[in-house]
């Protein structure tokens, strides 16, 4: 594998960015699984294997997967992030198996975010 | 962070989506703008959390007009300024209506937990897959290194950093600038660079979650030590019970080495870098610097009399670099974006953000970043979201592990800055913060730790090896009902010769759970001592748990989770503990909706109806008469 010069820096974070943007990359979704140490201890596992079976019962492959590290809201794990399309991304806690296939279901097939599952809505401060 | 009051605000969302999409390029320009009309002291610009303009972001809302503005296309930013600012028209073409969301999920600025956060060391958490390199240089990952490898001397990127003030977050807090320019001006054959990744305090996870959750911010961190000391080797020390952490940071190691990031001629500029890790063996004084580096040379991890910096003779004799992962994973971003940024959080000896772990009797048990000027009362009420149980109350909280201190209630409203919890009488520490609530025992909290510093105590000093196991065995007698009048006393003159005497930091912290809840809990210590009572109950041997006949409802909860079925009484009639069958779990007291298990003194076991009365009267809210031990015979 040839050596990266700094340009490539630049080229490799606007192909991940065109790559994983929603609206360029023609994706419906992007769902992180937070799998921390935290997140794996408590089924987080399960929640991934749960999310692309409903994915390849659906046949969909418009859907970006990613799974992370902790989300730092240990008390509350297992927990994913769904964002759709012109919305703004929603961070889930406390799943199982079961909701995991309602929220595929409900929000990333239909966009409608389930509220009675979700904590908050929007990206962390990062400054 | 205060805002005084100006004419007005301009806020920009600083949430991840927001930044990546520009919101730093937009602040510059609005900056500049407003410098060039002079309004710069009339109009604030503020970064904001997350307010849910997500999809259309960055978003500029401007108070107290209430009116958002799109950022883009940043070329209509200076007419949008001289309208909306200077003439007073609000600018048509860049305007928006507040959006909603199809539900009432509300948004990170308004759900405490996120909204007093803000993400520097865990910028990437959430958002990455660790396990792919080209995620995390999409988020500008290594351009860092490419500045400090083209466009920095060593020395500039040693000034850069000891700047910014940024200082060890391992729990010392040595100024991380001053360690590396010892590091750069001496000179060696061969100079390295450590990274401290072993956590040893017990309830403390920052670390694990930056190494699982983003290894290569800690990867470059190192790197650009090494180009800011001229050095070319660099071990990343992991114990070994974070499999998952070793796991995604050897991956990471991996793919940096394949892209040439590691090696030799990183980015065609001549300079190489090696980098492996070394797993720990289970032994918490290998988390100290020098027994660390012992360990890395394959020997006993014991610690060695500091008469010389690491910086100076460390790893098998040669000028070592050491920093924690927190402190390395802050580089990149210093290095990018200078050292003022750095500052624009925290206070100015203590700057920046700091992780913490925030666990204990809280709501919202996790990983908290939070500029260094934040609260204690912010961190555990708003972020933490308060007591957990029902019913109970803050008491206390632990900061820095075994070798910190607690801090109580009137303590809460100081800034958790190095400089004002020193004052205290606590210690930041690595980060890790316990609450503690009512039902918390301070005399069994404090032989907790010292029962885990004796057990790791190398053993090489007396004073740490002897003194924290008599110190533990004190501790063990005043929670077992042996307690004597002076063993405080006793146990604080040990505490000063350990600080005084030990070798190394395990040594010479230890004491500092006992000095601190001596200090701020003497009566508890007391009670335990004179009284043979231990009121939360978690000392089983001096605790009889009673039940307060007129608060009792006969609900029966307490009867059915009791385990040694030692409760007896009929459905709404006042129940009775039988002492003989009890073994003092505190399941009653746990259980009970109606506050009517009343905890006595151990002497409350087998004693007469006056002495039970006399005792009763000691507690408050209780009324003498209604409480009767059973004895069964």
């Amino acid at each position: 594998m040839p050596k990266l010069s700094i340009a490539d820096l630049q080229k490799i974070k606007g192909k991940n960015r065109s790559d994983y943007s929603l609206k360029n990359g023609g994706y419906k979704a992007k769902v992180v699984v937070h799998m921390g140490t935290c997140g794996v201890a408590s089924g987080a596992l399960s929640i991934l294997l749960t999310l692309k079976d409903e994915m390849s019962l659906a046949k969909r492959e418009d859907i970006i997967v990613i799974p992370s590290g902790c989300a730092g809201l240990c008390a509350h794990e297992p927990m994913v992030t769904i964002e759709t399309v012109d919305q703004p991304p929603v961070k889930y806690v406390d799943l199982n198996e079961e909701k995991m296939r309602e929220l595929f279901r409900e929000h990333i097939m239909e966009g409608k975010p389930i509220g009675k599952y979700a904590l908050v809505s929007g990206s962390e401060a990062t400054y | 962070m205060e805002l005084e009051r100006l004419r007005s605000y301009a806020m920009l969302c600083a949430g991840a989506g927001c930044v990546d999409n520009g919101t730093m390029n937009v602040k510059t320009v609005l900056d500049k703008e407003l410098r060039r009309w002079g309004l710069e002291k009339e109009i604030g610009v503020v970064l904001t959390g997350c307010d849910g303009f997500c999809s259309d972001g960055p978003v500029m809302a401007v108070y107290p007009e209430e009116i958002f503005y799109h950022t883009q296309p940043i070329e209509e930013i200076p007419k949008l300024v001289e309208e909306h600012f200077l003439k007073g028209r609000p600018y048509e073409r860049l305007m928006i209506s507040k959006p909603s969301l199809k539900t009432d999920i509300p948004f990170m600025n308004e759900v405490p937990f996120f909204k007093y956060q803000v993400l520097r060391v865990l910028r990437n958490r959430g958002l990455i897959d660790p396990e792919k390199i080209e995620a995390y240089i999409a988020r500008d990952g290594y351009q860092a290194l490419a500045k400090a490898l083209t466009e920095m001397k060593p020395e500039e990127i040693v000034k850069v950093v000891a700047d910014s003030g940024l200082r060890g977050r391992g729990g010392a807090g040595f100024p991380t600038g001053k360690k590396w320019d010892l590091g750069l001006k001496i000179k060696s054959d061969m100079k390295f660079v450590v990274c401290n990744g072993d956590e040893g305090d017990p309830g403390a996870f920052m670390d694990r979650a930056v190494m699982e959750g983003d290894p290569h911010a800690v990867i470059e961190g190192m790197i650009i030590c090494g180009v800011a000391t001229q050095s070319h080797k660099g071990y990343i020390y992991v114990r070994a019970e974070y499999p998952l952490a070793v796991k995604t940071l050897q991956m990471a190691i991996d793919q940096c080495y394949e892209m040439g990031l590691l090696g030799n001629n990183i980015f065609d500029s001549g300079f190489d870098f090696d980098l492996e890790i070394y797993q720990g063996a289970g032994a918490f004084v290998c988390g100290e610097a020098t027994a660390l580096m012992r360990s890395i040379e394959g020997k006993r991890g014991m610690p060695r009399p500091k008469l010389w910096r690491s910086a100076v003779k460390g790893l098998w004799d040669r000028p070592t670099v050491l920093n924690n992962v927190e402190t390395f994973a802050n580089i990149p971003q210093i290095v990018l974006n200078g050292a003022e940024w750095y500052r624009s959080l925290g206070t100015e000896k203590s700057p920046g953000t700091k992780v913490f772990a925030l666990t204990g009797a809280i709501n919202n048990v996790g990983l908290v970043e939070v500029p260094m000027d934040t609260s204690l009362r912010t961190i555990i009420y708003e972020i933490g979201g308060g007591i957990k149980k029902k019913g109970r109350k803050f008491k206390a909280v632990q900061l820095g592990g075994p070798s910190g201190g607690c801090i109580p209630e009137e303590f809460l409203d100081i800034p958790v800055t190095y400089e004002d919890i020193k004052k205290s009488g606590a210690i930041v520490g690595s980060g890790g913060m316990v609450v503690m609530d009512d039902s918390n025992c301070m005399v069994s909290t404090a032989k907790f730790f010292l029962d885990f510093t004796a057990d790791e105590s190398c053993g090489k000093c007396a004073p740490c090896r002897i003194g924290t196991r008599v110190m533990l065995d004190l501790l063990t007698d005043i929670c077992e009902g042996r307690g004597q009048e002076g063993d405080v006393e006793t146990l604080q003159d040990l505490s000063h010769d350990l600080i005084e005497a030990s070798l190394c930091g395990l040594g010479q912290s230890a004491p500092n759970p006992v000095l601190s809840t001596i200090q701020y809990f003497r009566d508890e210590y007391e009670k335990h001592i004179r009284d043979k009572w231990c009121q939360t109950g978690v000392c089983r041997d001096l605790s009889t748990f009673v039940i307060d006949k007129s608060l009792c409802k006969g609900c029966g909860v307490c009867l059915r989770a009791c385990p040694t079925k030692c409760i007896m009484g009929e459905k709404k009639q006042p129940h009775t503990i039988s002492q003989d069958l009890c073994v003092h779990c505190r399941t009653c007291w746990d259980t009970c909706k109606f506050n009517a298990i009343k905890i006595l003194p151990a002497a409350a076991r087998t004693a007469g109806e006056a002495e039970i009365e006399r005792m009763t009267a000691m507690l408050a809210g209780s009324q003498p008469g209604t409480i009767m031990a059973e004895v069964a015979r």
